[in-house]
């Protein structure tokens, strides 16, 4: 029987020739992924147990993100915690601020995840890597402390929903869009343990910034990871950039899928989800011209914080003005991104437009700081998740969108289409 | 291994961050986390919850975000034993991995009442209801994971 492209990964990472859906194994891990919230606990627990060494001071990766620069006296505990057992370790990869960006922005950017690779992280975004052919996945963080020690972790086998996107996207439906149309055809249990396997000939219009984006949220349709095969936009990105050695994994021509989905990109519309789910979904052309007011927008995340994100905003704000009583925070995902923003002129345009620009972070993500919503209020975010509180307030609101509909409607002060500015 | 106590009953997709908010995970101690579980969607379940209670809840319980603070916060409350339709799966790897004790059974998840008495056999998977009488049976755990528990969590299984 055939085995799909995450099953192959899985397969070679556990010295297999073949695994099944269903079974348990035990992998071989070629990065471990922890951030400043969730490397504390699996330092505690590494410690509790009188671990003396881990595995491997390069393939471990400690990222302060989340609440950093340290937001308050605990915080700035836990990353000194942190900070301290990757001195004391040698972390190769432990990045703090000056370096550091959001997790799984900088991963990729700094070729620490690539084709072919197997990676755990404490942080259930880290399906990101899915985009460049990898199987990442997030898990906890005793998975991370077992992971920094043996340089394994276990699996069950996932099944898979093969998605075969077809057609060319029209302008301002872009990755986030198409998988918020996803979440919200198959719901946030859609894929619970399975994989999302992207395929098709509308890859082709789909940057690398695009399958980070996809591949980010298929953790909000409850998947174990989200992967897309390797082709040229891949390899350009990869090479000279992926400090391991790539290796090109591909589906059997008779794997088995769960199901199949055909997505036609060229219908797809801008998408945004309403509170309190990622699949509560409507397309711009289902929601009334002055609906739904908004008191903040956020344009940022992992989920839309890299460069073709930042340029999508600011064609939209350029030679515009955010619209008075609307706060817009603008978050390049990493130290890079903010640079190349700052060269292009971006930081001019969201400047100018009345928008504010941070350094990396997390932040008003996870309600971090910020930010953050007071009750009632509403924001239009990039980011990946609606639930009830999570930027704020338990009785503010968030919706999500891509940085085109987000930036359109810091302009009206409602959510819009950029088509209607 | 036994667990028996009152129910604490939610609905479908609670997520990570309704069982404990982001806005507390600046510390890993177990206990603060404790005293905020569940907040954002029951700000009284921490004053309710008594040692050995059982949570019952629908679909894709624990959603959302990785935090090992949230299967940690359940446990430390004092909950002995989760039951749901089903399992976000990296909450469910975390369960295991700390040690918290979770069922599937679907039948059980939606005929269970807030307030019932539930008493749960782990070696068999039989969840009674003891305040209507009524018996399911969920799946036992796959072997790999009992020997997890066995063995007194994931990181023991690995250091031996
Ligand atoms: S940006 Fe948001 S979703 Fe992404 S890693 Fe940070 S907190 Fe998590």
């Amino acid at each position: 029987m055939g085995m799909t492209m995450s099953q192959k990964i899985l397969a070679a990472h556990a010295g297999l020739d073949e695994v099944k859906a269903g079974q348990l194994i035990e992998a071989k891990l070629d990065m471990v992924l922890g951030n400043d919230v969730t490397s504390p606990v699996a330092i505690n627990v590494f410690e509790e147990n009188g671990a003396t060494a881990v595995f491997d001071n390069t393939k471990i990766a400690m990222i302060m993100d989340h609440f950093t620069p340290n937001k308050d006296i605990k915080a700035a505990t836990q990353v000194k915690q942190t900070r301290n057992f990757a001195n004391k370790y040698d972390i190769k990869n432990y990045m703090d601020v000056g370096e550091m960006g959001i997790e799984h922005a900088l991963l990729p950017e700094k070729g620490l995840v690539g084709p072919g690779c197997l990676c755990i992280g404490a942080d259930s975004h880290t399906c990101t890597y899915g985009a460049l052919g990898a199987f990442s996945t997030g898990v906890g963080s005793t998975d991370m402390a077992a992971g920094m020690i043996s340089g394994k972790a276990w699996f069950k086998v996932p099944s898979a929903i093969k998605f075969n996107l077809v057609g060319k996207p029209q302008k301002y439906v872009s990755g986030k869009d198409v998988i918020l149309h996803i979440i919200g055809k198959i719901g946030v249990d859609g894929a619970l343990y399975k994989s999302m396997e992207f395929v098709g000939e509308g890859l082709k219009y789909l940057g690398i910034d695009d399958r980070l984006t996809i591949a980010n949220m298929a953790i909000e349709a409850g998947a174990k990871n989200g992967i897309f095969p390797v082709d040229d936009i891949t390899r350009e990105y990869c090479n000279g950039r992926y400090k391991g050695t790539p290796v090109e994994y591909s589906a059997d021509e008779d794997a088995v899928y769960d199901e199949e989905c055909t997505i036609d990109l060229s219908e797809l519309r801008p998408t945004v989800a309403f509170p309190h789910l990622p699949e509560n979904t409507r397309t711009v052309d289902e929601i009334g011209e002055k609906e739904v007011k908004i008191d903040q927008c956020v344009i940022g995340s992992c989920t839309n914080g890299r460069i073709t994100d930042l340029r999508a905003a600011a064609e939209i704000l350029k030679d515009r003005k955010i619209a008075k009583g609307v706060r817009c925070i603008v978050i390049p995902g990493t130290q890079q991104i903010w640079l190349d923003a700052m060269h292009e002129g971006l930081f001019d345009i969201f400047i100018n437009a009345g928008a504010v620009v941070s350094t990396p972070t997390c932040g008003p993500c996870l309600g971090g700081h910020m930010g953050i919503l007071a009750a009632g209020e509403k924001a239009i975010s990039t980011t990946n998740r609606n639930f009830v509180g999570r930027m704020g307030h338990v009785d503010s609101e968030v919706y999500l969108a891509s940085p085109a509909v987000a930036a359109a409607s810091a302009v009206t002060g409602y959510i819009t289409s950029p088509e209607k500015l | 291994m036994n667990a028996r106590g009152t129910v604490h009953k939610f609905g479908d997709n609670v997520d990570t961050d309704v069982i404990i908010p982001a806005r507390y995970l600046n510390t890993a101690s177990h206990k603060e986390l404790a005293a905020h579980c569940m907040e954002d969607i029951d700000k009284d379940f921490v004053n309710k919850v008594k040692e050995g209670d059982i949570m019952v809840a629908e679909k894709n319980f624990g959603c959302g975000s990785s935090r090992e603070h949230a299967p940690i916060a359940i446990k430390t409350s004092g909950i002995s034993c989760v039951i749901a339709s089903t399992f976000a799966r990296i909450f469910y790897r975390n369960s295991i991995n700390i040690g918290l004790p979770i069922l599937e059974c679907d039948e059980a998840a939606k005929e269970i009442k807030d307030g019932d008495t539930v008493s749960v056999n782990f070696d068999t998977g039989v969840i009674t209801d003891e305040t209507t009488g009524k018996t399911y049976k969920a799946e036992p755990f796959p072997e790999f994971i009992q020997n997890i528990i066995k063995k007194g969590g994931l990181i023991k299984s690995i250091t031996e």
